[in-house]
């Protein structure tokens, strides 16, 4: 079964169209990271996951059924980690005890007692990464198979982010939790993500396992007038002077050598991202092209 | 050393994000290291998955990934519900050994330079037939893994 599945998704906002005819299956069990420039489309589709939005034409499928119907197996934390501000951390965890039917409240008190918060504080009084970590917190504590985290990260500072990650890691290693996870800045990710999404102009990009996409590319430098002999790689961007020439191509098998003088590295996820973003549409693999599993 | 809750001696993981080696490779080194060093000795056990991915903040699959290439190239071996342990020994490169390689690298390196690679094109040249062998031949083990003993815990 897939955590997330669309079919021909297509979000507008007036004549803005946030997400144009999606196609997209993200596996069960991984750790995704959803990543794109502003305006890709990232909020757009996790709403539509929660079910805050009906979507303009198309359909998407959460834990294989409509948005919603799962609500109770799927957790939800957004960058302003949106929870009562007047009412205690004490009274957000009897809140979330009454609203959810799998709630487990000896997570939650666990939770709570790891983070070295006192119950009878105001969430309003918290500071920004303590409020992320209650949130977190409170959505684990549903029990949930599915994770939908709109930029978690974007108001923490480096600290908060890694003990965020971390609480939020080790949970998975504990249990079966889906977790897609958006943000634009991959930098925060490249290690706690196992599959990628990206998003540009409201389509995916780039999608698959972080290993095999990383394994599949390869970026070869050398003088321009033998680029021609590369073969028959697809060339994802291209870049360089005159004398020397950057190519970030997507390998096939068996990878025939560079030509002469040409050298090659492997790529870092950081490259790959960036030369998809730059890439245009006549280079997409497709959602399902690289994944190989 | 550290110890965990379990009171067992274990490595402490740490990641260099400026590397470019992959993360779960950076743990296996790390494992042999701790090994040829002596830190990490047969029977020792490894970090829970859990409590790596707590300290470092990476993909549990990661620590996974990593036990999972100690495990095929023999020298650790993970007992369900118990835990991940060290198991054999590596071969210590001894220091003639070292030396010898060392030597014979010096010499190469002059002859690079001679040819006109400045220390970036060294590096450039090492690093793209060091990415070249590991390609060709991922992983070629290297232990003097026990056969016997499976059941020792």
């Amino acid at each position: 079964m897939n955590a997330v599945e669309t079919f021909r998704l297509t979000q507008r906002y007036g004549r803005t169209v946030a997400l144009d005819d999606c196609k997209l299956a993200i596996p069960a069990g991984r750790v995704v990271a959803l990543v794109g420039p502003n305006g890709a489309g990232k909020t757009t589709l996790l709403e539509l996951a929660i079910g805050l939005r009906r979507p303009t034409a198309g359909r998407i499928e959460v834990l294989g059924a409509d948005p919603g119907v799962r609500r109770d197996r799927v957790g939800f934390v957004d960058q302003h980690a949106a929870l009562y501000p007047t009412l205690t951390i004490r009274e957000l965890l009897r809140l979330g005890e009454h609203l959810n039917t799998r709630w487990d409240a000896t997570v939650a008190w666990g939770r709570i007692e790891a983070l070295g918060l006192p119950p009878q504080r105001r969430f309003g009084t918290l500071s920004g990464g303590q409020q992320s970590q209650v949130a977190l917190a409170l959505a684990l504590s549903k029990r949930p198979d599915l994770l939908l985290l709109d930029e978690p990260l974007a108001r923490l500072d480096p600290l908060a982010r890694h003990d965020f990650l971390a609480a939020l890691l080790s949970a998975v290693a504990e249990q079966e939790i889906s977790v897609l996870f958006s943000s634009h800045n991959l930098a925060e990710l490249e290690r706690a993500c196992d599959y990628l999404v990206v998003l540009r102009d409201g389509a995916v990009q780039l999608a698959g396992d972080v290993d095999d996409l990383v394994a599949h590319h390869e970026l070869l430098t050398g003088p321009p007038e033998r680029s021609g002999e590369v073969g028959a790689h697809t060339v994802v961007s291209r870049a360089g002077t005159a004398a020397q020439e950057h190519l970030l191509i997507r390998t096939r098998t068996p990878r025939p050598e560079p030509p002469p003088g040409w050298q090659r590295r492997p790529v870092t996820l950081d490259e790959l991202v960036l030369a998809y973003l730059r890439s245009d549409a006549a280079a997409r693999p497709g959602p399902q092209a690289l994944v190989t599993r | 050393m550290e110890l965990d809750k379990d009171g067992v001696s274990q490595v402490r993981f740490v990641l260099d994000p400026g590397s470019g080696v992959p993360t779960y490779l950076q743990l296996v080194h790390q494992v042999e290291q701790a090994m040829r060093l002596g830190v990490l000795r047969d029977g020792d056990r490894l970090p829970r998955i859990k409590d790596v991915v707590e300290a470092l903040a990476i993909n549990p699959n990661t620590v996974q990934k990593a036990y999972r290439e100690l495990t095929s190239r023999g020298i650790v071996t993970g007992q369900q519900g118990i835990g991940t342990f060290v198991h054999g020994s590596l071969p210590v490169v001894g220091l003639a050994g070292q030396a010898a390689l060392r030597r014979r690298l010096v010499t190469w390196v002059r002859a690079a330079r001679d040819a006109g690679l400045d220390h970036g094109g060294i590096s450039a040249l090492v690093a793209s037939v060091l990415h070249e062998e590991s390609a060709a031949a991922p992983a070629a083990p290297a232990a003097t893994g026990r056969r016997e003993g499976q059941g020792a815990a």
